[in-house]
């Protein structure tokens, strides 16, 4: 092979280029809710500057996301919402649960809010804070990237 | 020489034979008549623009049509949706559904003590935490018939004004980017974070502080205070200057809020909006000059007032609010009165971390504030301050315990937003987000 | 007492006053509510701030209390209206009409709370679904809380 092929050559599995190309340009689908969606905002803005990692363009429409930031309380009424939007998004999909009320219900153990939105969707990277840092929103954006780049293809 | 019958039969033309004539085609021409008036020809040359999608009223009701708008959508601020009944592109009538965000914050202060209290508050309004924090502790605090010191006090308004500019700029940054101008978006977060760093070295958070408590403030300000907020004064003035020009030299920025979402004054004060959308419309009130809190009468600004009640004022009034928020911060600084950040009443306020060392008696102290937390005096108290997006007041019943037997928040954005089938009835779908925009809500705030 | 609360205070022979840490507070009868709510517009409170409600339980004889905040701009004041409502059926006459910015917080207590406002408009569910059992601000409704369970629970066992 090396006496037939031309220089600069490349060598990988499909599944490794596949999950190259899906970390490097992931797109977040805008779901903020409360607090988080600041420091989301925040994050996105010019001072963090979520583009370094390939995902500021954060998509309105679900189905051209790949990735759901459930960044905030979810309440009794927004849940079936927020699965709504979960499942028009197109596979392959992830979400990060940011925020201690998105992981747990928080501070707020009451009638209202779901406690975890691990109940309605699953989760791949909760992100602890209250709200999360921007460092701590990067650190489980660069967290899931290792996931989704040590994981299978799955169809 | 070609004759005539050549040409014609030819159907040519060579150059130079006769005079060329122009001959108009139907295409893309108007006729202009002597007759024409001056309005007419206004119209045909496009610098009157009329609007071709206002209809009469009586149209049927299948021409009528109910779009929904949210409660997942990048334009209404958070979860607030919308059932707009259109006709065309004519908004007849709004109906705003929330609730998708509550929280169930005012069941949860039930069963916190007094001095947990302002956790819950300060993430009602997430973008204003501490004014939240602040009407709770004004509650707490005219309950238990107790005066904050000088230092606190000023801390107080040192921490609220700044956290205003704070929220503005959020506005700001939010309203541009929701009409498209996207620049302002990455200045306006740009700005906040020197405001959020310096609150993030006096407070220990970003947001949600849980510094202002019943009692006073949680921590002294930091060493080197003064360098911090001396370069925001000093960098936001310049700063704040370039972004109105950004924004207010813009032609479309210009003509996509002058005159959308009006609102009257007697409107704005039948439905009870406060705030920068209620001195937008003219009225000359605010909460700081009317009910002065925490000494913030000691200091010298103006109340900024609007003329339209349109979305162009509403920014307007927020701009100028920023630069009498900065004359107060500078006057806080110069003046900083010395003494306690806090009572000295060991019942309300934990004793100082080096006292719970060496005397037993502050060890208890400690540890009953912290476990029971201090009972306050039965009755009912309602204590507001001026937020940013207008008052916020905190209504407190006690029956004598460590918990307030009801704690209810007046949130500004909950009655703000009752005003929006108003401002938006009767005008074109694409000036929705503007208005919603304009009028600031946090629907952490409407919801609770 | 400003001058504008004495005017009203005559007129009213039903309404206790109290001062409550320096706030002036009308304690309404029931029946007179609408009555007085117009008539203190009447007298200068052009705005209604806000409307709420207590639940006192067994506390009081009555078990509910409706508070509305009035403000009048043009002369400073504040004035808190308070007024009490039973237990079965809970109902009183709805502020919308005098002041449509009463309309919200009217819909939010009847969520919260179930007390009927008699004339409001639109008197549906504000902050819950639609289809909600129960009123989460009363006493007898639970926080709903649910128990926290810690993952290393049983090795502290």
């Amino acid at each position: 092979m090396a006496t037939t092929a031309p220089g600069n050559l490349l060598m990988t599995t499909v599944e490794r280029a596949a999950n190259w190309a899906r970390t490097r340009s992931m797109f977040p689908a805008t779901f903020g809710l409360a607090c988080c969606a600041i420091e989301m905002m925040a994050t996105g803005a010019a001072h963090y500057d979520l583009a370094r990692f390939g995902m500021e363009v954060f998509r309105a429409s679900p189905r051209q996301a790949d990735l759901m930031i459930v960044a905030g309380r979810v309440s009794q009424k927004m849940a079936p919402v927020l699965r709504q939007v979960y499942d028009q998004m197109p596979d392959p999909k992830w979400v990060i649960s940011m925020g201690a009320c998105a992981s747990t219900g928080g501070m707020f153990n009451n009638y209202a809010l779901v406690q975890g939105v691990d109940q309605v969707v699953p989760v791949d990277i909760y992100v602890p804070g209250c709200p999360p840092g921007p460092q701590s929103l990067m650190h489980g954006i660069l967290t899931l990237h290792d996931k989704i780049m040590a994981g299978e293809i799955r169809v | 020489m070609v004759d005539e019958k050549t040409r014609e039969t030819l159907d040519i033309w060579v150059a130079g034979t006769e005079e060329p004539q122009f001959q108009p085609t139907d295409e893309g021409t108007q006729e202009f008549g002597l007759d024409e008036t001056e309005a007419r020809l206004d119209d045909q040359f496009g610098r009157v623009v009329s609007d071709d999608y206002v209809f009469d009223d009586e149209v049927s009701d299948d021409e009528r049509m109910i779009v929904n708008m949210g409660p997942q959508h990048p334009s209404t601020h958070g979860v607030l949706r919308l059932l707009l009944e259109l006709e065309g592109e004519v908004i007849r009538r709004t109906k705003p559904i929330i609730g998708y965000l509550h929280t169930g914050m005012e069941k949860t202060a039930e069963q916190l003590t007094f001095s947990q209290g302002p956790t819950n508050v300060t993430r009602m309004d997430y973008l204003a935490p501490l004014h939240g924090e602040l009407a709770f502790s004004l509650a707490v605090e005219r309950l238990l018939d107790i005066e904050v010191p000088p230092r606190a006090q000023a801390i107080r308004v040192l921490m609220t004004e700044l956290n205003r500019i704070a929220s503005h700029l959020v506005a700001l940054a939010t309203n541009g980017m929701d009409i498209g101008a996207l620049s302002m978006m990455i200045y306006g977060f740009r700005e906040r974070e020197s405001i959020l760093a310096f609150f993030e070295k006096t407070t220990g958070l970003r947001m949600n502080h849980n510094y202002i408590r019943p009692g006073g403030v949680a921590a002294d300000l930091p060493p080197g205070w003064k360098d911090d907020v001396a370069a925001i004064l000093e960098d936001m003035p310049q700063r704040l200057v370039q972004y109105d020009d950004l924004l207010k030299d813009n032609p479309i920025w210009v003509a996509r809020t002058e005159g959308v979402g009006v609102i009257s004054a007697e409107e704005a004060i039948a439905y009870s909006i406060t705030g920068p959308a209620l001195r937008a419309t003219g009225v000359d009130w605010d909460l700081r000059r009317a009910f002065p809190y925490s000494g913030i009468e000691q200091y010298e600004f103006d109340v900024v007032v609007g003329e339209n009640g349109d979305v162009y004022d509403r920014y307007r009034v927020r701009v100028d609010e920023i630069t009498e928020s900065l004359k107060i911060v500078e006057q806080v600084m110069d003046a900083m009165p010395k003494g306690d950040y806090r009572i000295g009443d060991a019942k309300i306020t934990p004793p100082p971390r080096a006292r719970i060392d060496e005397s037993m008696e502050a060890l208890i102290h400690h540890f009953k504030l912290f476990t029971e937390g201090f009972k306050v005096p039965e009755g009912e108290t309602y204590v507001a301050v001026e937020s940013p997006r207008g008052e916020l007041g905190c209504y407190l019943a006690s029956d004598g315990q460590a918990r307030p037997y009801r704690m209810h928040t007046r949130a500004p954005s909950f009655y703000n937003l009752q005003a929006l089938p108003i401002a938006m009835a009767d005008s074109l779908v694409a000036d929705t987000i503007a208005t919603i925009a304009s009028m600031d809500p946090v629907m952490g705030d409407v919801d609770r | 007492m400003s001058p504008v609360l004495e005017q009203l205070a005559e007129s009213f022979e039903s309404v206790i006053w109290e001062d409550s840490q320096g706030q002036d507070v009308a304690r309404v009868p029931r029946d007179d509510w609408e009555a007085f709510a117009r008539a203190a517009k009447g007298a200068g409170f052009e705005v209604c701030v806000d409307v709420t409600a207590v639940d006192w339980m067994r506390q009081r004889p009555e078990r509910f209390e409706v508070v509305a905040c009035l403000l009048s701009m043009a002369h400073k004041v504040r004035l808190r209206m308070i007024t009490t409502v039973g237990r079965e059926e809970p109902s009183v006459a709805s502020l919308t009409p005098i002041w449509p910015g009463a309309g919200y917080a009217e819909r939010e207590v009847w969520d919260m709370f179930g007390i009927r406002f008699e004339g409001h408009p639109d008197l549906t569910r504000i902050l819950m679904p639609d289809d909600w059992e129960g009123h989460p601000l009363r006493k007898d409704f639970g926080v709903g809380s649910v128990p926290v369970q810690f993952k290393a629970s049983h090795r502290v066992n």
